[in-house]
């Protein structure tokens, strides 16, 4: 199901090439990511989609051997421009990831640890902002009661979900998520589908997947990676039904995966 | 004759246990022989009031005193050096020649022996820096002692924490700092105290370095800048000038206690981190 | 702004990094400030052969010194070595795992023991026994040897142990694969592979014993004599420094400074040779 694409787009991507060691692992990328929406990346494994979600919070930038060239423009600044602070980046753009990581501590000191970061003390805030970010990531409910036991308690797939609610409390603009439902029960995929179906009406996500399927549930637009390129970009439903290029019919369609 | 195997093996097994028993006897029996002429003397008396007559008579309370600042001192110092050094050495650099540098350093400082300390704190801070015999000179010279320790047991620490944590921390708009001060320091702090007591011990039963840099006053300190007598270096005094044997005994069954009850707190402290590590 | 402070605790950490080599740094300079010129004025030969040591008289020769440490040390090692390396071999191989558990951390924790203590019990004990038992002042050669002998057993079986334990399991059940038993598997395979960990364990300890002073000091007897038998009463290079440096002035602390320098190096050496045994050990697993 998709929705009729707003076509501001929140980053501008040009000719983004992104290099492992000297290995080039993208391939002068360019296109826009529109904001309010869902952007699904799929493709096979090694296709270089985590690599490029990482371009667009600079974590690349925490691999000792990793450098980019191009410009990646988030609301027409280039976020790789030497005068731009990855710190403030990353509290604008945040990045939920593959394997459930929340933090050694609390789930209340999880969900406040960004918060605590920018300065946050007033605790009233600080309640008020757990309060709705667990209620975005449907996570509220189950642990209203024990905020301040420890996060390592809880389950794979409610522990993804505080994650996504710890990103959530930094109110960034832009959600990244790194194949967030992989390893969790269908009951908390669906949880987290539904939850990124609302958000997306308030913030630009992306979303990498390598199941086919849930980009055909849930993204508005997809784009399909194969070896570093980016083959082909479109609206979901073309993309799986009417795909222009051949490999991507055959990804789809299961030919190869 | 070729003897048979197993009848090897069994000599073999037999005198290997053999050995391994004469040496936990042989160790034993100092930790024993010690206590049971030394605990007799210790009472409250022994531990908090000063000695009368060089030693001959009264308690120990001054080297007490002593035998606390001192590694007190030191760690003061030697903490955030330490600490700091195994931070930069994980956090901030990769592997690099500077780094193998700083390692070999730390290396070849835990090899230097303690009178070489007694005669480089003697002759540095006593002597050249015009410290005199004191608490501080003293400090110094076993911060520079036991800072290979510290070096070592923070990083296996800090390395220890999981990256991941490092990841989600930064995708949250940390800084490095910030990342290090709130999530790898506070999971590595065990694996820190566990060398922080280790280094402790190691002060505690050091003398050679201790006599020659904070000298051996009986008085109690009153200053950085005055002159201590720890407990290991009281003994010693005790023991050759042949002043007090019994005094000999107690004093180091107080000193044999104290480091066996740090050591045995660093250990125990270490079982827990890497048990709750691997949970 | 968060640039410029990160880059001011990077600058800072980086600075407490070089605490470890500025300390070894200032170390050498001030040993060597003290020694040398008196080794370069005294002559390097007369100083390590001169066999009279009277610092009244102007006479440095540490050649006595030099041959108790030597002595000292091996007797230590010919103790401490073989009791250590089967106490390892022991606990890794042949003893149950509750028993290795217990022991093994318990003997780590007696290295704990001051040297002193040791020093102590050794003047109580162990000297008496050699005067009634061997003959001779009892505080010698002989003495000093066991009692360091003993304080290094921590050492070598700890890292030995290490070592040993570090024999992939693979080893071992190939030989027993071959017919062999639990010991012909030991010694053939098991002590093979961990060859270079117990020699660097054995020559770290040596490094030790070489620096100990104050429990030599306490049983060695410190005559500076040239000795001829176990039971003579010895002086070390260590015991010299520690026992003489309370009074010494001009010259004759010089001298003792030149003594440390010798030390220091010979400690050096020691220690290199066992890292890169070590470090082979490492490489080749």
């Amino acid at each position: 199901m998709t929705t009729p694409i707003n076509t501001t787009a929140k980053f501008q991507i040009l000719n983004l090439a992104v290099y492992h060691h000297q290995v080039p692992s993208l391939r002068n990328l360019t296109f826009n990511i529109p904001d309010r929406a869902i952007l699904g990346i799929i493709g096979p494994s090694g296709s270089g989609k985590t690599t490029f979600l990482r371009t667009l919070n600079r974590m690349n930038d925490l691999l000792p051997d990793c450098h980019a060239e191009g410009q990646v423009l988030l609301d027409n600044r280039d976020i790789y421009h030497p005068d731009f602070d990855p710190v403030k980046l990353r509290k604008r753009v945040g990045m939920v990831f593959a394997l459930p990581l929340p933090l050694p501590m609390s789930i209340f000191e999880n969900v406040v640890y960004g918060l605590r970061l920018s300065g946050i003390r007033n605790r009233g805030q600080l309640d008020e902002t757990v309060e709705s970010s667990l209620k975005s990531a449907f996570l509220w409910d189950e642990v209203k009661d024990r905020l301040h036991t420890s996060a390592l308690r809880l389950s794979g797939g409610q522990q993804q979900r505080l994650c996504l609610a710890r990103t959530l409390a930094m109110n960034p603009e832009v959600i990244l998520l790194d194949e967030p439902c992989s390893g969790l029960d269908p009951i908390s995929t669906a949880k987290i589908e539904e939850a990124l179906t609302i958000l997306k009406q308030r913030y630009c996500i992306v979303l990498v997947t390598n199941n086919t399927k849930q980009a055909a549930r849930v993204a508005d637009l997809t784009s399909f990676f194969l070896m570093g390129d980016m083959i082909e970009m479109g609206p979901t439903d073309h993309i799986f039904t009417v795909p222009k290029d051949q490999r991507t019919s055959d990804y789809v369609t299961g030919r190869f995966g | 004759m070729r003897i048979p195997p197993k009848i090897t093996q069994a000599i073999a097994v037999t005198l290997l246990g053999a050995c391994t028993a004469l040496t936990l006897a042989v160790l034993v029996y100092i930790i024993v022989s010690v206590l049971d002429q030394g605990l007799p003397v210790v009472n409250w008396d022994f531990l908090f009031t000063k000695p009368r007559d060089m030693g001959r008579a009264g308690g120990i309370l001054p080297t007490l005193v002593g035998t606390v600042l001192l590694p007190l001192l030191a760690l003061l110092i030697a903490l955030p050096l330490g600490v700091g050094t195994a931070i930069y050495l994980t956090e901030y650099t990769r592997e690099s020649k500077a780094t193998r540098f700083i390692r070999f350093g730390a290396d070849c400082l835990a090899g230097v022996p303690s009178i070489i300390f007694g005669l480089f704190g003697f002759i540095f801070f006593v002597v050249m820096l015009g410290m005199g015999w004191s608490l501080l000179a003293g400090g110094l010279t076993l911060a520079i002692m036991i800072l290979p320790t510290l070096i070592r047991t923070s990083e296996e620490a800090i390395r220890a924490v999981p990256n991941a944590y490092r990841e989600v921390s930064f995708s949250l708009g940390a800084t490095r700092w910030e990342t290090v001060l709130k999530v790898v320091l506070p999971n590595a702090l065990p694996g820190i105290v566990t060398g922080i007591m280790l280094s402790i011990g190691r002060c505690i039963g050091e003398t050679a370095a201790v006599i020659f840099t904070a000298g051996s006053s009986l008085h109690m300190p009153l200053s950085a800048m005055d002159s201590v007598r720890t407990m290991s270096v009281h003994f010693y005094i005790l023991a050759r000038e042949g002043i007090s044997q019994e005094n000999a005994y107690g004093t180091a069954a107080v000193l044999i206690i104290s480091v066996l009850t740090v050591n045995l707190t660093a250990y125990w402290m270490m079982n827990r981190f890497i048990a709750q590590r691997n949970k | 702004m968060k640039f410029n402070s990160e880059k001011i605790v990077h600058y800072t950490l980086l600075v407490m990094a070089f605490s470890a080599i500025a300390s070894l740094a200032l170390i050498a300079v001030f040993m060597l400030k003290e020694g040398l010129p008196f080794i370069l004025k005294y002559g390097l030969g007369k100083f390590l052969l001169g066999s009279t040591w009277e610092p009244q008289s102007g006479l440095y020769g540490i050649f006595p010194m030099i041959v108790a440490s030597i002595w000292v040390t091996l007797g230590a090692m010919l103790i401490g070595a073989p009791l250590g390396v089967a106490g390892a071999v022991f606990l890794n191989e042949f003893a149950p795992r509750p028993a290795m558990r217990i022991i093994k951390p318990t003997i780590e924790l007696l290295a704990g023991i001051p040297s002193v203590v040791f020093g102590f019990l050794g003047v109580m004990v162990l000297a008496p026994f050699i005067r009634v038992h061997a003959g001779g002042p009892g505080l010698c050669l002989l003495a000093a040897a066991i009692i360091l002998g003993i304080m290094v057993l921590p050492t070598i079986i700890s890292i030995s142990s290490d070592a040993i334990g570090a024999v992939p399991n693979s080893y071992r059940e190939g030989a027993l694969a071959l017919g062999a038993t639990r010991w012909q598997s030991t010694y053939m395979v098991v002590l093979k592979a961990a060859r270079s960990g117990i020699i660097a364990s054995i020559i770290l300890a040596m490094g030790r014993a070489v620096g100990e002073t104050m429990a030599v000091i306490m049983v060695a007897g410190n005559a500076v004599k040239i000795p001829h038998s176990a039971l003579d009463s010895v002086r070390t290079l260590t015991a010299n420094i520690a026992l003489e440096m309370g009074y010494a002035t001009g010259m004759h602390r010089h001298a003792l400074f030149a003594t440390g320098v010798v030390l220091f190096v010979i400690i050096m050496i020691l220690n290199s040779i066992a890292s890169a045994a070590m470090r082979r050990k490492i490489g080749k697993s």
